[in-house]
């Protein structure tokens, strides 16, 4: 198999796979399986560790869904009205760089927890320990990448991996050709990334969607009180 | 005006022996489940003492409840709707699993399968969470049973307030009490507020407050949010669930299982009726002492025309306000005044109601003699503290517990001097305010007891077939359809897994340690 399928398959076709699965998945499962659709907190087992390790984490990586989010998918001429190509690569670097030491203080004490006290490790299921090693592995990736990323302040790569992005989710084909001539670690976290989309549906990690909604609807509800009608 | 009917309950604490059928009999039919087997829909606890889980009432601990604010307004004690929010990643109110206890089982086998040795073989607790030996279970839904422990520890009993407790600890002073508790399935419930997922709700038609299990997303507001820490969070299912009130027997006529099994016979189930538009008014008066008053003040009365002609008009339906009228929850409650709410300064406006326990009077063996306050024994001199009582069930204001507590001892009084003496001591009743027809009502009802004056249930007419505003669904729809599962218990899916991780529930009092390490 030549390097150039394995881009190809990897940077084009890979990413339909983990979107279609993460979206019909989800919505199979919200469909289906209500009942096992949760945010599945141990903290009622152990408290210790999950004050300060659990909100650096959400912090650190909502922060990091965000940033990845705009950073990604806002096409080049638009952000060229506020700033530079080269400005948006120091920003990038510095707010990544600042959420990812949040969520890495944050992981490393929750992955500490799980794997190291008895009864977390106990009432574990293997999805629960396996998707946090998986997000570890993705930040450390991340981490690393940011030093890459302090030798091409021109932001050459982020440009790269922006209109790869575009490309994807406009439907548009030469999509993997951007990200061709990228450094190896940053195809590993792209590879990676995608694949969290493809395991989304099947863990506990649906409960983002419901972390986004959950709140929303709370605020919009009038007063505190709900009373259902039969029937 | 919007009259809504809940079924509440009255538990007469001066008949509960502390046998813990009740929670035996909940235990086996709700919680006998992996996840939930710490969890107590229904327990027992000795007062004084710190309960189940530990400290539960103090909400300088827990935050659970509501709070009123300087403008008149209330908000969950836990915060505002931001506030709450802000906890959602970890919630500095939630207990943690040892406040209630490690769940255990024993090693039964071991006592048959040992092999020959030098001593008898034992049978070791384990813990249900890791497999593993445990020295000794720690705590427990009713570890202070009889007094059990120090009294120093009881002493943080939170119904000591504004009580020289020490003296309590005498053995001489010493009382004690049951309070089987359960879930008050309130009228201004916190849980249901604090719940941002929207997945607690009370239900319309009886009151009951339930959680859907399929919206629930554990995010575990609610049990930090409830005061009386009714709500559990099932650490294997991830879901939060709470007791039912048993529905499916209310709907049914029938009374929850807690209260068929009391043995005692000192529960009571029946229809209130009152003002929905009220809740929040009544939830909100100034003074934490008026709120026992404030939530009288909503119940209505179901003899008044106006009344009812009222319920009807917002479709409570007639067999419920002919149950209302008989409604024995009613009588204790807002007739005789001898049943009251269990600590209304959470502002939750709960429905599960206690009559005051009587106890001896204390220094009748050394004068020989009893002190009395007119034609009645001095209630201040029994041995449970009339504060503490009051501590318990008006936010610590005397009046009423002293009322119900000489109502009780008046009727005692009354049927002696009648049964044993042949005279109807009329003196007694008027001490009171009571009069013979009520009081012969109130002996049917709280001496007798029997089943049917006990549970004045109607039927949630299921049957019905979808004319009246209460009976929209259309009965045919739902015959043959699952009924009670977790899940997509429709599909029939028979894997022990599915393929998005939710296990198949089974039961965990099988004696069966689970992970078990051969240590």
């Amino acid at each position: 198999m030549s390097a150039d399928y394995i881009n190809q398959f990897l940077f084009q076709f890979y990413p339909y796979i983990t979107l279609v699965v993460f979206v019909v998945g989800s919505a199979l499962r919200y469909d289906r399986d209500q009942y096992s659709w949760k945010a599945d907190s141990s903290q009622l087992l152990r408290k210790k560790g999950m004050r300060l390790g659990n909100n650096l984490f959400h912090i650190g990586i909502i922060g990091l869904l965000f940033g990845h989010a705009v950073g990604l998918l806002t096409p080049s001429w638009i952000y060229h009205y506020v700033i530079t190509t080269e400005t948006k690569q120091l920003i990038a670097m510095s707010v990544g760089g600042f959420f990812g030491a949040l969520t890495f203080v944050g992981m490393s004490i929750l992955i500490y927890r799980r794997l190291f006290d008895a009864r977390i490790r106990a009432t574990s299921k293997p999805a629960d320990i396996m998707i946090l090693l998986v997000l570890y592995a993705q930040l450390i990736l991340g981490l690393i990448s940011i030093f890459y990323s302090a030798k091409d302040l021109e932001g050459n790569t982020m440009t790269a991996m922006g209109n790869w992005a575009q490309h994807i989710v406009t439907f548009r084909g030469g999509a993997a050709d951007f990200v061709m001539q990228a450094p190896l670690i940053f195809k590993l976290h792209l590879v990676l990334g995608m694949s969290l989309f493809l395991l989304f549906p099947f863990t506990r990690l649906v409960h983002v969607f419901s972390g986004f909604a959950a709140p929303i609807k709370y605020l919009w509800r009038t007063g505190y009180q709900i009373v259902r009608k039969r029937g | 005006m919007k009259i809504r009917a809940q079924i509440g309950k009255v538990l007469n604490l001066d008949k509960c022996i502390g046998c813990h059928t009740c929670s035996v009999t909940c235990k086996n039919v709700w919680t006998s489940r992996q996840g939930v087997e710490y969890a107590w829909f229904n327990n027992v606890e000795t007062k004084p003492g710190v309960g189940y889980p530990k400290r539960w009432e103090d909400q300088k601990v827990w935050n659970g409840g509501w709070e009123r604010k300087k403008n008149g307004d209330i908000t969950p004690k836990m915060g505002g709707k931001f506030r709450l929010l802000a906890k959602i990643f970890a919630n500095p109110d939630l207990p943690e699993i040892d406040d209630y206890y490690e769940p255990f089982t024993f090693e039964y086998e071991r006592l048959q399968k040992a092999p020959e040795g030098k001593h008898v073989p034992t049978a070791r607790a384990h813990s249900v969470l890791t497999g593993k030996k445990m020295d000794a279970p720690e705590w427990g839904p009713n570890w202070e049973e009889i007094l059990g422990g120090e009294f120093e520890k009881r002493r943080v009993d939170y119904n000591f307030q504004d009580i020289q407790a020490d003296i309590y600890g005498q053995f001489e002073n010493t009382f004690m009490m049951y309070l089987p508790r359960l879930c008050e399935h309130c009228l201004n419930p916190t849980c249901i507020a604090a719940c941002p997922s929207a997945a607690i709700y009370k239900r319309e038609e009886d009151g009951i407050v339930l959680i859907d299990q399929d919206k629930c997303r554990g995010w575990r507001m609610c049990v930090s949010g409830c005061p009386y820490k009714k709500i559990y969070f099932n650490w294997q299912s991830g879901k939060s669930e709470k007791c039912t009130f048993c529905y499916p027997r209310i709907e049914a006529g029938e009374p929850t299982v807690c209260a068929e099994t009391c043995v005692g016979r000192i529960r009571y189930l029946g229809v209130m009726l009152y003002d929905a538009d009220r809740i929040k008014e009544a939830a909100s008066v100034e003074d934490e002492q008026d709120l026992y008053q404030a939530q009288c003040d909503i119940f209505l009365d179901p003899h008044d025309p106006k009344i009812i002609a009222q319920a009807k008009k917002d479709g409570v339906p007639d067999a419920w306000i002919k149950a209302a009228q008989n409604s024995p929850v009613y009588k204790m409650a807002m007739e005789w005044k001898v049943a009251l709410p269990l600590h209304p300064e959470y502002r939750t406006l709960p429905m599960v109601w206690y009559i005051p326990p009587l106890s001896p009077i204390t220094n009748a063996a050394e004068n020989g003699q009893i002190e009395m306050n007119g034609v009645i024994p001095d209630v201040s001199k029994l041995r449970i503290p009339v504060k503490y009582l009051a501590n318990l069930l008006t936010a610590g204001k005397e009046e009423p517990v002293i009322n119900a507590l000489e109502r009780m001892i008046a009727m005692r009084e009354f049927m002696r001097a009648k049964n044993v003496e042949g005279v109807k001591d009329l003196k007694i009743l008027e001490r009171v305010g009571l009069d013979e027809v009520t009081l012969d009502d109130m002996y049917q009802i709280m001496a007798l007891a029997n089943y049917e004056d006990r549970f004045v249930i109607p039927t949630n007419h299921r049957e019905y077939s979808g004319e009246t505003p209460y009976d929209s669904e259309i009965a045919f729809n739902t015959r043959s359809s699952c009924g009670f599962s977790f899940g997509d218990g429709c599909s029939g899916d028979v894997g022990k897994v599915s393929l998005f991780g939710s296990k198949t529930h089974k039961n965990t009092m099988s004696g069966k340690i689970e992970k078990f390490s051969a240590d």
